[in-house]
């Protein structure tokens, strides 16, 4: 939270308007950082009332653990854990990185020529309506083995954001820079590098904090329906395995994990559209 | 036919040879009957004919809005394509694309920066479209900052300035390749009056140091007559020349020529030919 503070130094105008009294300015500061842990503060007292709840109603362990069980859990089981956390953050990762660059080619090539978007963006739209847990069976199928089926289950599900994102910024460049460009007789590779691109970066980087939360999805999901088991087992399948076995807190623990990861991801990458567009972009500059 | 691909292409030595001999006798640009027609069947211009002088002027296209006189600056500029007649650079050699070579910097009604990049890159980019290196043309980069007294912000980013320091990036980048005509599209009609009338002085300081000639558009008959020495007239339905004026007040012009009767004498006759522009379009109405 604090890297975030940084980042967002208000305008000088705004602190002038801000100084009048210097009383006031400090209760608005005490205001913003209450402001900034508002949802921890929130958090805790949620997590107490949840402790609290089960202890006096005596809720039995295998319905509903309480979160220092949960918590104990975590770390007791962690060794178990943790190989199937990098499993699933493996294949979760490989399939965003993919997803990013060719969702991002793929844009590229769409504006290059208007046959080839109409050829094959319909079928992007087909690939993104069609829901995963219905395709994952026939390519856990068709793919040679399960840990490249759960990619490719991870990649269809993050792949449409990047792509129709990063077409439409790149078709919403300024039209009076193209005349410009054009002016200067600037080359088809000029135009993309120094023009096209930097301008579609604002949808891009929308487009990957969509499509990074999705590819842990996908991968959650289709293993899911994969069921893999053995070393090679993620922590979907570690949740299957608690269940069957009623290990409700190792269960939850496991969902800690996965959410965990599913937040640090969306975090990097906002960190990293803040520190792209930090010049110049709206969205990055914070609250005015 | 466009001129573009009518006009001899002239090897680029004898040109430049040409333009230092002729300079003063040829015309810099010869508009010879041009018309333009959109694929509607609206006529946007009709039978223009205008001649530009390689001496030195600062040329307003003035006129109601619908005259057409943005689609002739584009027209001349190469961005947009006429249906009829001849734009002929009788002095300039063409790349091959058919466009008249770095003679042209161009000022849009916004100011058109490239908001990623800094001060310094946005004025560099002419430069870096045509494979200079940053280091060889830094200097010249600068120079153009300072012409309009901006070389202590090359490091900020257009987001930091205001309206009128980005209009002046602007203007330092059409002025960066040191072009032979600036061609400005109601450069500063976004502006507030106070803004306005500053980068007015600052654009005539500009030019009467520069070797420059600008063709400006406007549709302001006091910024036409403050900074020009000669106003085109234009009316509309069809885009056509309505008169050819030009303005004999002495440079340099300050803020006392604003109050001088002579400047009240050339507003009245400029207003008096633009009411005359305007006439056919209210008599439709």
């Amino acid at each position: 939270m604090n890297a975030m503070n940084e980042i967002r130094t208000p305008a000088p105008a705004a602190v002038a308007a801000r100084t009048p009294g210097s009383k006031s300015a400090t209760r608005r500061i005490g205001e913003k950082a209450l402001l900034q842990l508002a949802p921890f503060i929130f958090g805790f007292f949620m997590l107490a009332f949840w402790e609290i709840m089960v202890r006096v109603n005596d809720v039995p362990v295998y319905l509903l653990p309480g979160p220092i069980l949960i918590a104990k859990t975590l770390y007791t089981d962690f060794g178990s854990l943790w190989p199937s956390l990098v499993i699933t953050s493996r294949i979760t990762i490989e399939a965003f990185l993919i997803a990013a660059v060719g969702g991002l080619l793929l844009g590229m090539l769409f504006t290059s020529s208007r046959w080839i978007e109409r050829c094959l963006f319909p079928y992007a739209v087909v690939l993104q309506v069609t829901p995963v847990v219905a395709i994952a069976p026939l390519i856990i199928i068709w793919a040679k083995d399960t840990q490249l089926a759960l990619l490719i289950c991870a990649w269809l599900v993050a792949f449409f954001p990047v792509v129709s994102n990063a077409a439409v910024g790149l078709n919403s460049t300024d039209r009076n820079l193209i005349n410009l460009f054009q002016l200067y007789g600037a080359s088809k590779p000029q135009a993309m590098w120094l023009l096209k691109l930097p301008s579609a970066m604002p949808y891009f980087l929308a487009g990957l904090r969509i499509s990074g939360g999705l590819a842990l999805i996908g991968a959650v999901v289709a293993e899911f329906v994969a069921g893999t088991g053995g070393t090679q087992s993620g922590l979907a399948y570690r949740i299957l395995e608690a269940g069957y076995r009623l290990q409700i807190p190792r269960m939850f623990a496991a969902l800690f994990l996965i959410s965990a990861t599913g937040i640090l991801i969306f975090f990097v990458l906002s960190l990293l559209s803040r520190f792209i567009l930090r010049h110049w972009h709206e969205s990055a500059m914070g609250d005015r | 036919m466009s001129s573009v691909s009518t006009a001899i292409q002239v090897d680029k030595n004898a040109s430049m040879a040409a333009a230092t001999e002729h300079a003063s006798s040829r015309p810099l640009i010869s508009i010879k009957s041009v018309d333009k027609i959109y694929p509607n069947g609206t006529e946007a211009l009709h039978n223009v004919s205008l001649e530009i002088p390689g001496k030195p002027q600062f040329v307003s296209l003035l006129g109601p809005s619908g005259c057409g006189k943005s689609t002739l600056l584009r027209m001349i500029s190469g961005l947009d394509r006429h249906t009829g007649g001849e734009i002929e650079w009788p002095t300039t050699a063409y790349d091959y694309k058919g466009r008249p070579l770095a003679e042209i910097g161009f000022v849009f009604q916004e100011p058109t920066l490239m908001p990623w990049a800094n001060v310094f890159d946005n004025v560099y980019l002419p430069l870096r479209l045509k494979r200079q290196t940053r280091a060889k043309v830094h200097d010249q980069v600068m120079d153009s900052l300072r012409m309009v007294g901006l070389e202590k912000f090359a490091r900020s980013y257009p987001r930091e300035l205001s309206g009128g320091m980005k209009m002046r990036v602007s203007i330092a980048r059409a002025l960066v390749t040191k072009p032979k005509v600036l061609l400005m599209d109601e450069p500063f009609a976004a502006l507030d009056e106070i803004t306005r009338l500053k980068l007015n002085n600052d654009l005539l300081a500009l030019w009467e140091k520069q070797n420059l000639t600008v063709i400006f558009v406007t549709h302001s008959v006091f910024e036409s007559v403050y900074l020009s020495d000669r106003i085109v007239v234009m009316a509309a339905r069809p885009g056509r020349i309505l008169a050819d004026l030009s303005i004999d007040a002495p440079y340099p012009r300050t803020e006392q020529f604003r109050t001088s009767s002579l400047y009240n004498e050339h507003c009245r006759d400029v207003s008096g030919w633009l009411k005359q522009a305007m006439a056919g379009v209210e008599d439709e109405h």
